[in-house]
């Protein structure tokens, strides 16, 4: 008998919330959190993007100038959010031999290791900070946390760029199914508005270059979409399982019914443009959950705004769902918060847990003219989720050819 | 030149800096590590600002000897001048 997980515990920090009442409220409400960049190396390195989604509370804010001096600012966000899911959790008591981490990140500590190149460039190497690697390993979230948690049954970092987040969850699940683990903090964190990887996304194409209108520019599913709006911040999710949850009386979520990952060897870059490996992720995760197409109410879809992804998402819940898609209520949510690289999948699985649990979707933003070639039930206006047994699914799929789907089961 | 005052008030400051340990907690007869609970990459990091404040080399073979905060302030001082 598998061993059935649940959700217990969230923590985000976003640019539409530092924390995860805010967010909600908002992701509810339709708001933008993509703002012109005031930042003097915007004209020093004419970059062509000029604006971005930073979180909405600084990590300075919330931890302390020691505290955060020791971490790249994605530790920081991480470390933010999983202790506002572990509070979330109301777990006191735990065995930390049996307390896991799965968090992941897309890129790490850019900042890190940008700042300390340049340190070494313009002062020599004496003036590089021995903190310099713990800060700049992408391991550096997973180990802050455990540090912080106490966790011993091991720290992972799932690193399949902007899948990571999703994937951290799955390794989750594999954690406490297979006995590894009783508790498992989960989640992603990412903080890469920084010159560099803002050039890099440019010239790929990847980013929006709505200049003019920031609000505007992450528009999944929309005619005018131009490519995604790059954002930071980190998600977290408390796994358990259930036995120990009801052992301690918990509020539980919802379960982790199923996830799956699967990988395209298409292309680096591109989407599989029939979306077999995202159809092969749906399908495998369904399965994990023993899920019909009919039990799925709603999904998180992937949806970043680029004129060549969102297309094959669809043609993969389509290729998954049958025609039961066209009653599903797809959210993309990346229109108000732009995309979180790593850290999205987390956040998304925050934002999944919570429409399964409060019935409610959260809501596409900048949608005016849908793409006739995606022809979805896309969440523009407040909508309530069905009573009774319900499922939502979150996609995230990476640079790589990596796809990764989580199935949220309602309690 | 700094006063031996000035130097363990600047090395307060950058104790505190990267600590945040109280610049008052910083006392000549402090041990970094038994008192003052600094390890060895805070230590690290608290010499190369060090040698950035006072404008002074501290090579890495002589921080094992700077055991309290008054030998770190000796060294300074001979070191400049």
């Amino acid at each position: 008998m598998t061993r059935k997980v649940v959700i217990t515990g969230l923590g985000a920090t976003t640019p539409i919330g530092g924390d995860v009442p805010t967010m909600w409220t908002n992701a509810l409400k339709g708001v933008s959190g993509a703002k012109t960049l005031e930042d003097d190396w915007v004209a020093k390195y004419e970059l062509p993007v000029h604006f971005a989604a930073r979180c909405s509370t600084p990590a300075l804010e919330v931890l302390s100038r020691v505290e955060a001096k020791r971490m790249d600012p994605s530790t920081q966000f991480g470390v933010i959010a999983a202790r506002e899911a572990w509070a979330d959790s109301g777990i006191t008591d735990v065995d930390h031999d049996r307390l896991a981490v799965a968090f992941a990140t897309g890129i790490g500590g850019v900042w890190t290791l940008l700042d300390a190149w340049d340190t070494l460039k313009e002062k020599g190497p004496r003036r590089v900070l021995p903190m310099t690697v713990p800060m700049l390993m992408p391991n550096g979230v997973a180990a802050a946390v455990s540090l912080d948690l106490g966790a011993r049954a091991g720290a992972h970092t799932p690193v399949s760029a902007c899948a990571s987040g999703t994937e951290a969850l799955h390794l989750g699940l594999d954690l406490i199914r297979s006995g590894k683990a009783d508790v498992v903090m989960c989640g992603g964190a990412e903080a890469a508005i920084h010159p560099m990887p803002l050039a890099a996304f440019s010239s790929m194409q990847a980013l929006s270059r709505r200049n003019d209108d920031p609000e505007g520019a992450s528009r999944p599913y929309d005619m005018g979409r131009d490519g995604f709006v790059m954002g930071e911040g980190a998600g977290a999710l408390v796994l358990e399982a259930e036995e120990h949850a009801l052992a301690r009386g918990a509020r539980i979520y919802g379960e982790l019914a199923g996830t799956s990952v699967t990988s395209d060897s298409y292309h680096i870059t591109a989407p599989d443009p029939e979306g077999l490996g995202a159809t092969r992720a749906l399908k495998a995760a369904m399965f994990d959950g023993r899920i019909q197409a009919e039990d799925v109410v709603h999904v998180n879809a992937h949806a970043t705004s680029t004129p060549v992804g969102d297309k094959p998402e669809y043609t993969a819940l389509r290729a998954a769902l049958g025609t039961h898609v066209d009653n599903v209520a797809v959210s993309a949510t990346k229109s108000q918060m732009g995309h979180l690289l790593g850290a999205s999948g987390a956040v998304e699985a925050v934002l999944t847990v919570l429409a399964v649990y409060e019935r409610k979707a959260p809501l596409t933003i900048n949608l005016e003219n849908q793409d006739p070639e995606i022809p979805l039930d896309v969440v523009t206006s407040s909508r309530e989720l069905p009573a009774g047994d319900i499922v939502a699914l979150s996609n995230s799929f990476g640079f790589g050819g990596h796809n990764a789907v989580i199935a949220v089961r309602s309690i | 030149m700094a006063s031996n005052e000035e130097i363990l008030a600047g090395l307060a400051e950058i104790v505190n800096e990267e600590t945040g340990l109280a610049t008052e907690a910083v006392e000549l007869d402090k041990s970094f590590t038994e008192d003052l609970d600094i390890d060895s990459i805070s230590m690290m990091t608290i010499v190369v600002n060090a040698e950035e404040k006072f404008g002074v080399r501290i090579p890495d073979e002589e921080v094992k000897n700077l055991k309290t905060v008054g030998d770190a302030v000796s060294f300074i001082s001979n070191a400049q001048a």
